[in-house]
């Protein structure tokens, strides 16, 4: 479980974050939404150690963040598998490379127990058969997948995705968010998803948080969503007609 | 601008004391070095040769057209004076300054590539030190091969100009060999234009990463890091040039 207590985050005049506490659940995804700069991104780095809070603690399982040293903050990032937006996928290594870089950097392992590790992964992530190929010779899903596969490949018991829909169809888009969901179970990752998409609240939140504003204006999972009577998450949600008449429906 | 200056000078120290630190493997370290080398290095020899050749040519051809209306001075010692010319500046400060333009912008593009599209900040949180890991088979690259294709460049050079002086009839190419050998003092020569080399490497391949390596923003902001890492890594060389040929040949 990861837990964020009281997190304030400003730069200069900017206060981006207002004391936020949440908790992450382990085995589940956990969703942040809300709008374009509401601290969503802020709030994510600051979980992942990239930016230190001016106030609040950030817990990974009994231990606090901003209290290890740096030989354990070493270990930790061991520990999280990070999803970018744009997959940051190292250009210059074929797929199988990229899904094998984290075990050549930090795994006790022998190059047989290696390739087993990446063929399992590709399989699990549905990748068969790409395992040359450079990441601009295939679709963006699959840049997805191997970043999902990069990101899982030490085993890691913290998965961070940043837009993981982003830039795809709405059936890839499905297929991803299945798979992040999947694992999660699978692996009993505490996950933690930035997103915009309605889709993927509706399709693996286990547990959501709304930001506005750099504050937590409500937290449920994703049925609960549809029925919120919270204003700034109807306002947020039901902005399009389709999940207007998403919401009439389940009203009815 | 001065506040700039000063807060980039600091900037790329600190960014200097992050690159030079333990690789966490020395297999992949050993792996990424070989293969800047080869990008950096081998990749760069065609260009070092056409100009090497050509720069000894028409060094020949400018000493010629100064020293050979006296009928007082030998014909050798408008090779000897080209030998001078090449050695001392030509081969190591030219050659460094057209490679700050090759390789420098190629370092400071895939650096800031790697940046913008969020490579780095993926190796940052698998716990990579990104800058040591990215930066340092690059510089140690640059640093081992540059003095090889300086000797290169250095070969190059005198065999042009005394092809160049032999076919216009200005200097035989016996009398060209001579004269490169005339008073020929190692260090003062060779040795001196190796050390050279060695800090002009390094000045390009750092000043170069830190241009690259710190781009925020997107694909205009990798072109604008790609020319300041040229102009910066020129600028570097040229004042290094003046204090090393200072250092060195004044003390």
């Amino acid at each position: 479980m990861i837990q964020a207590k009281g997190i304030v985050k400003s730069f200069g005049e900017n206060h981006v974050l207002k004391g936020i506490d949440v908790d992450f659940i382990q085995g589940q995804t956990n969703l942040i939404i809300g709008r374009s700069g509401s601290g969503k991104t802020v709030f994510l780095k600051t979980i992942l150690g990239l930016f230190e809070p001016d106030q609040g603690t950030i817990h990974y399982g009994d231990e606090v963040l901003g209290e290890m040293t740096k030989a354990r903050r070493k270990t930790l990032r061991q520990e999280i598998g990070m999803v970018f937006q744009g997959g940051a996928l190292f250009d210059s290594m074929t797929v199988a490379e990229n899904i094998r870089f984290p075990l050549e950097m930090f795994a006790a392992m022998t190059e047989q127990e290696k390739d087993e590790r990446v063929k399992f992964v590709m399989d699990r992530v549905r990748l068969e058969g790409a395992a040359d190929k450079f990441p601009s010779e295939i679709s963006g899903g699959m840049q997805k997948r191997v970043a999902i596969g990069r990101a899982i490949s030490m085993n890691p018991k913290y998965l961070f995705c940043d837009e993981p829909n982003s830039g795809l169809d709405p059936e890839t888009a499905i297929v991803i968010d299945q798979l992040i969901q999947e694992l999660t179970h699978e692996f009993n990752m505490t996950t933690i998803v930035n997103t915009h998409d309605m889709n993927s609240v509706l399709e693996i939140g286990d547990h959501v948080i709304f930001m506005k504003e750099g504050h937590k204006v409500w937290e449920g999972t994703n049925s609960e969503v549809l029925g919120s009577t919270n204003a700034d998450v109807e306002d947020y949600v039901f902005k399009s007609k389709l999940f207007k008449q998403v919401r009439q429906a389940f009203r009815k | 601008m001065i506040t700039n200056f000063f807060e980039g000078m600091g900037a790329y120290v600190l960014l200097m004391t992050k690159v030079f630190r333990r690789p966490d493997r020395w297999r992949l370290f050993m792996r990424a070095l070989v293969q800047e080398i080869r990008l950096l290095g081998l990749d760069s020899i065609s260009i070092v040769v056409i100009l090497s050749v050509f720069m000894g040519a028409v060094v020949t051809i400018q000493t010629a057209f100064q020293l050979s209306d006296d009928p007082l001075i030998p014909t050798y010692y408008i090779a000897m004076a080209t030998r001078e010319s090449i050695t001392l500046e030509f081969s190591p400060t030219v050659v460094s300054l057209i490679l700050a333009g090759k390789v420098g912008s190629n370092i400071a593009s895939s650096l800031g590539t790697m940046r913008v599209s969020e490579q780095i900040d993926a190796l940052e949180i698998m716990g990579v030190n990104s800058a040591s890991f990215l930066i340092l088979p690059k510089v140690a690259a640059l640093v081992l091969f540059n003095p090889v294709l300086i000797i290169l460049s250095l070969f190059l050079g005198l065999w042009g100009g005394a092809m160049a002086g032999d076919l216009l009839g200005l200097v035989p190419f016996q009398e060209s060999i001579m004269g490169y050998r005339l008073e020929y003092i190692v260090f003062e020569n060779a040795i001196y234009g190796l050390i050279k080399a060695t800090a002009f490497a390094f000045i390009i391949g750092s000043v170069s990463a830190y241009s690259g390596y710190s781009v925020k923003g997107g694909a205009v902001e990798v072109g604008i890091a790609s020319t300041n890492a040229v102009v910066r890594s020129c600028l570097a060389i040229i004042l290094a040039n003046y204090l090393l040929t200072d250092l060195i040949l004044t003390s």
